[in-house]
């Protein structure tokens, strides 16, 4: 994987909007916005309603995930380009789920919504009519998945990369500061977590940074690139960002998103916790 | 005092403000609400925390720790941005202007 294999930009997004087998897909937290303007052509994606489980806590399954893509139009040859608010973090969120599911072409749009919409591009509100398709998905690709035993034996032993905030990290918020504060039962980190927050990754404009600046970052923070990382946050969707740019763009090799992250694992009765900023 | 009613509108139920500590505020251009602005909130070292789009009438919200934070602002009509010393929980309320 490389930047140009999983990146597209702006510019070349405009200039391929109605480029046969490419599909734009928004993917918000805000799971409104694409409703009041949307790249022209993007159908939408509900992570919330259409990617979770609606009883069990976990992904739908295969079947799930064939019938989801199949109604909303998407092909196995489709390129699939992702994009939403929020600096990326749910549209990397998908894309981590896409290839998870086994989807070949996938890409994400640099700078997502807000790039789109700060350099005055166009946004459109027609909901897109896509004929509907047979959709085969793969098993998953467990191995960019981490499940929370593994994160437990992780400890001390693999990267463990906790993407949140410094306050979160240090057990001062249990949630971003733009959320009510709810979720895990207990704030902290997972012991000898590096706490290298999503945003160092991205720009102001929610651009990823350059592989340079991604590469002398993680570097920095002290990530054992000899060792397999594991990355994790609140819920899963800014460590796709951080996988995304160390998997993905850095080309690293074994590294997992632990989609569980602090809310699971905040809640686990009998783990090791650890609290202030991991550098004492 | 007028803007009071107004501010205790922008806080969800259920946020207990002897507790916690929320900041909020207007985006503005020339006195004007920049509804649909990218509003950032950096902390003391001025490194990014978290990140919310203006409402259509400009109006932002965080949950912040006590501490030093600077609002920052990226609309289509220029950046800008304020300081916020949060000593306690509590509601703040800065208005942060661009252009």
């Amino acid at each position: 994987m490389s930047r140009q294999d999983a990146l597209v930009t702006a510019d070349w997004a405009e200039e391929n909007l109605d480029a046969p087998g490419v599909v734009f897909v928004e993917v918000d937290e805000d799971t409104s916005a694409y409703d009041g303007g949307h790249i022209p052509g993007a159908v939408k994606i509900d992570w919330k309603t259409e990617l979770q489980d609606q009883v069990r806590r976990d992904f739908v399954d295969k079947a799930g995930f064939e019938k989801l893509l199949s109604a909303k139009g998407i092909s196995n040859d489709d390129t699939v380009v992702l994009y939403g608010g929020n600096n990326n973090w749910f549209a990397a969120y998908a894309y981590w789920y896409f290839k998870l599911y086994g989807h070949t072409a996938v890409k994400l749009l640099d700078g997502g919504r807000k790039k789109w919409e700060l350099d005055g591009r166009k946004l459109d509100s027609a909901v897109p009519e896509r004929p509907q398709t047979s959709y085969t998905a793969q098993e998953q690709d467990l191995s960019i998945r981490a499940f929370r035993d593994e994160v437990v034996d992780a400890i001390g032993t693999k990267n463990l990369v906790d993407v949140r905030s410094p306050d979160e990290f240090s057990g001062k918020l249990l949630a971003p500061a733009h959320l009510p504060q709810e979720q895990a039962q207990r704030g902290g980190h997972i012991p000898s977590a590096l706490n290298v927050p999503w945003s160092k990754a991205a720009n102001e404009d929610g651009t990823f940074r350059s592989d340079d600046e991604l590469r002398k970052l993680y570097e920095t923070e002290g990530l054992d690139s000899s060792r397999s990382t594991i990355a994790y946050c609140r819920i899963g969707e800014r460590s796709s960002h951080t996988w995304f740019a160390l998997h993905e763009l850095l080309g690293e090799s074994d590294v997992k998103n632990y989609d569980g992250s602090w809310t699971e694992y905040g809640s686990l009765v009998g783990v090791p916790v650890e609290t202030g900023d991991g550098k004492s | 005092m007028c803007g009071a009613p107004e501010q205790t509108a922008e806080v969800p139920a259920g946020v207990d403000l002897t507790k916690e500590s929320v900041l909020v505020g207007k985006v503005t251009n020339g006195g004007s609400p920049v509804g649909g602005a990218y509003v950032r909130l950096l902390d003391g070292t001025g490194e990014f925390t978290a990140e919310v789009v203006s409402s259509a009438t400009g109006d932002y919200r965080f949950f912040a720790a006590p501490g030093s934070w600077t609002v920052r602002a990226l609309s289509r009509s220029g950046n800008g941005q304020a300081d916020v010393a949060v000593q306690g929980p509590g509601l703040y309320t800065t208005e942060v202007p661009v252009g």
